[in-house]
């Protein structure tokens, strides 16, 4: 059953760094961070990396196995080939702190300026409302979002072009969708996606899509809806209007 | 002073950021304080996002005989009458409002035909009561918190450690502490201080907490010369994965079991019918057909085994496992799979209903449930004991120090009802909330000395001054001998001598955790951290074995195989512990105070 494998994990900060290659013995069962944990307890006890709920439902333990951005909580071993040494690196989308950990403290920033949630007034007399099931489906697939910011790290224009200030990224469109397509929600967020969150910056190529845990359908489901809603705003702003005040469920 | 210190201050300060924690920030930044809130790790990823089935508010929207004393007297009924009523009383009165004002701030929780929030049946409560968002509920809470907490002006420190509270003139002024990306040490001066910091289920070595779970907030309030209410009423939730071994203690949610899921031993044998306590025979089943029409839905049939309370179900497994009739990894099997007998669709009714068990289990067991039976045993899941506070207040023994949420204590007596902890959260958290705010207005700010302050700075930045080598050891394999001591020796069940030998080893282990040696840098430096959670977690630990120790009987969460049934007198007191002047631990009994009239009447009633 046990079996030794090498993992090369980046280690390093702001300033630098290197692969370094660890070799341990695993057994049955394992994913990827109970490998560096193990690596941690034994080898090196400063490798720096973040956890929570080794469940796969926090979106802490973002990292590149291999080159494919990953939880490594729900990476199994034994999906990886481990005859060959086993990549490990931080997501490369966001600056270095240390090792494994990088600063995703921008997209905290970015939420902070998407507009909250203003719902219309109550439908019962007893201050709450109605809505069926079927109308808030869409919604809660975007909700269940962990904030793993997988798709942000995938995303080129934020990866490769650095486009931090002027596109919020997959992550924050599928959260205003959610917004926008929320059956009691009133506030207009079209102008600002349109103009300072980028959302034409998108080419819809899917790869946030592919590398969401959640299975969430960020382009489908979130970004192009979106992105019909600002074409139409933008040449036939009364129709918007109209379907937004329209009664939903 | 030996080191720089950046210093922050703030009317309240919220330590910890899960639902309590924010649920209390909000409240006291809508009374107009100033607000800090710290977070271990980053914002929305505490362990609330694990709470899976649900909160629990007696809205009656899917059964309307429910109202807010049939919730009261379950929660009484659970925690085996040595609850705080009053806190029980006002739990059960505010929960539905606290549900209703999320969905306000764009929760969006499963609906009914008629458009209202659903509600699910769950162990120990009478009717259909926990308003859910699938099986990741939890997410939804912290989630809708947290997105409507960022609007309201309060300032978030992401991943910080705090060390110790700052007391002067007998009053918390504010905590000393780091943030872990840069080390860099913090002083927080504050009016009230709010602890919220959730759970310590890793002073065990099988829980279904993360590694943030070392009981930080009720040690730092200990210290500070917090009393600590019922520390021996541990949760070992029934269901837990154990198979593969990396996975072992992570959750199985009870809603398996709400939507069907039956427990069977290695015969295939329903176990759960063989013990079925008294005081839940008129509400339970003997008729398996009748419990499946229960978790349909059906408001004539009574509840199935499976759903008795989780103490009792935890204790049936062990004994099924004890006498030989267990799973292959030494538990018991939980299937859903079965009701491909009852519903057509059945492997699509499992995913919509529970999808993320689903995938749990297809992701890290590579075994699908809707084909095949899980094998799971008991985790340790939750603290009903903790931080002593007023029911109305949440203020500690301690002026200016409040705590709500896991840390706090007195809502589930000797065991909680699932579902009983979201709302917990949101009642408590916005109660604390306003009273730490409220006393933040009445009180002035009041500067911590500096000898307070370096004291603190010592105790933190001592490991990393010890040497390592021979006899300074790293702090891992502490952490390890201690959970793994307290798993076999103040587990489950709990046995007199063992115990005794756990105090001795705390003991000893106190002393190899002085001497603990950390390398490398500060910066998000793992190993410091865990030398620095090393205290909490002895600390909770002693305190549990102390008051295990000394209720000699069975109650709840508390299993004593030499005492195996409750005592008349053990439903009239609650432990309380404190730190005695020279550094000690002790404890005494203290009598639980005649319940309100109208209350009683209400459990009468409800009988
Ligand atoms: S589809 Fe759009 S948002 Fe998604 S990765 Fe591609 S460019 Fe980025
Ligand atoms: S949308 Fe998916 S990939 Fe992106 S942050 Fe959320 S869970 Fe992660
Ligand atoms: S640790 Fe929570 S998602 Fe991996």
């Amino acid at each position: 059953m046990n079996k030794t494998v090498t993992f090369r994990i980046w280690r390093g900060n702001s300033q630098g760094g290197e692969f370094v290659n660890y070799t341990t013995e695993i057994t049955e069962g394992l994913v990827v961070l109970d490998v560096v944990h193990k690596i941690q307890a034994t080898q090196a006890n400063d490798i720096a990396c973040r956890w929570n709920c080794k469940a796969g439902k926090c979106g802490s333990c973002s990292a590149e196995v291999n080159g494919v951005p990953k939880l490594m909580c729900m990476t199994r071993m034994d999906t990886l080939n481990t005859d060959k040494v086993i990549t490990v690196e931080p997501m490369r989308a966001f600056p270095l702190i240390r090792d494994l950990v990088t600063d995703v403290s921008w997209n905290f920033r970015v939420k902070t300026k998407i507009k909250k949630f203003k719902p219309r007034p109550a439908d019962a007399p007893d201050g709450t409302w109605r809505m069926q099931q079927e109308d808030v489906d869409r919604v809660q697939e975007f909700r269940k979002c962990i904030e793993c910011f997988l798709c942000q790290d995938v995303c080129h224009v934020l990866r490769d072009h650095h486009k931090h200030d002027e596109f919020i990224g997959p992550r924050f469109l599928a959260y205003t969708a959610a917004l926008e397509m929320h059956p009691l929600d009133t506030e207009d967020r079209l102008p600002e996606l349109k103009q300072a969150q980028g959302i034409g910056l998108c080419n819809i190529g899917k790869c946030c899509t592919n590398v969401c845990p959640e299975h969430i359908a960020i382009t489908d489901n979130a970004i192009i809806p979106l992105k019909e809603r600002v074409v139409d705003e933008f040449y036939d702003p009364l129709a918007w209007i109209w379907k937004k005040i329209r009664p939903k469920g | 002073m030996a080191t720089n210190y950046e210093t922050h201050e703030y009317d309240v300060l919220v330590i910890g950021a899960g639902g309590a924690g924010l649920r209390a920030a909000i409240e006291a930044s809508a009374a107009g304080v100033k607000v800090g809130l710290i977070c271990k790790s980053l914002l929305g990823k505490a362990h609330t996002v694990m709470a899976e089935g649900g909160m629990a508010a007696a809205m009656g929207n899917v059964d309307d005989r429910d109202s807010w004393k049939v919730h009261f007297a379950d929660t009484m009924r659970g925690g085996q009458y040595v609850n705080n009523w009053r806190m029980a009383e006002l739990h059960a009165k505010e929960a539905p409002a606290r549900v209703h004002e999320l969905e306000a701030w764009g929760a969006v929780f499963d609906r009914t035909k008629e458009g209202k929030i659903s509600q699910r049946n769950f162990g120990g409560h009478r009717y259909p009561r926990l308003a859910h968002v699938g099986d990741r509920t939890g997410l939804e809470l912290i989630r809708t918190l947290q997105d409507h907490g960022i609007h309201q002006g309060i300032t978030v420190h992401m991943e910080y450690t705090v060390v110790s509270l700052l007391k002067e003139s007998g009053r918390v002024v504010g905590a000393f502490g780091y943030d872990r990306e840069r080390a860099r040490f913090r002083v927080f001066k504050a009016k009230a201080v709010v602890v919220c910091t959730g759970g310590l289920g890793r002073a065990y070595a099988v829980t279904s907490n993360s590694w943030e779970g070392t009981g930080d907030g009720v040690s730092l309030a200990y210290h500070a010369g917090a009393e600590l209410l019922d520390m021996e009423f541990i949760q070992f939730h029934p269901t837990g994965m154990i198979w593969p071994p990396s996975v072992k203690g992570i959750l199985v949610t009870e809603s398996v079991r709400g939507e069907g899921g039956v427990l069977r031993n290695k015969d295939g044998k329903r176990f759960m019918y063989d013990d079925i306590p008294d005081n839940y025979k008129s509400q339970t089943s003997t008729d398996p057909e009748e419990g499946w029409r229960y978790t349909q839905n059906d408001k004539e049939a009574k509840r199935p085994p499976e759903l008795l309370t989780r103490d009792h179900v935890a204790r049936c497994i062990m004994r099924e496992v004890k006498a030989g009739r267990g799973s292959p990894h030494g538990g018991v099997f939980l299937d859903i799979s079965w009701i491909k007998e009852k519903i057509p669709n059945h492997a699509e009714h499992i995913k919509k209903k529970i999808p993320s068990m689903y995938h749990q289990f297809m992701q890290l067991a590579n075994l699908d449930i809707t084909k095949e039976p899980m094998e799971i045993g008991p985790t340790t899941h939750y603290a009903m004991g903790g931080i002593r506070v007023d029911g109305d207040t949440q203020a500690t023994n301690v002026p200016g120090l409040f705590a709500a949420g896991e840390c706090a204590a007195g809502l589930h007596g000797a065991n909680r009802l699932g579902g009983n902890s979201l709302s917990d959260l949101l009642v408590f958290g916005k109660r604390a909330g306003e009273y730490a705010a409220k006393f933040a207005k009445e009180n002035s700010l009041v500067a911590p000395s500096e000898a307070e302050i370096e004291a603190a700075y010592r105790e933190a930045v001592e490991p990393f001054e010890r040497p390592a080598g021979a006899q300074n050891e790293g702090p891992y394999q502490v952490q390890y001998d201690l959970q793994n001591m307290m798993q076999a020796n103040v587990g489950i069940v709990r046995l007199q001598n063992e115990m005794e030998l756990a105090l001795d080893v705390i003991g000893k282990l106190k002393a190899r955790a002085a001497k603990v040696s950390v390398q490398g840098h500060r910066e998000y430096n793992p190993g410091w951290h865990t030398a620095i959670d090393l205290k909490h977690l002895l600390t909770v630990a002693e305190a549990i074995t102390m008051a295990s120790l000394d209720r000699k009987e069975s109650r709840g969460g508390h299993f004593r195989e030499d005492f195996p049934e409750k005592h008349p007198d053990g439903g009239k007191y609650n432990n309380v512990i404190s730190k005695s002047t020279d550094g000690s631990m002790k404890l005494r009994r203290e009598a639980i105070p005649a319940m309100r009239e109208d209350l009683k009447q209400v459990i009468e009633e409800m009988k």
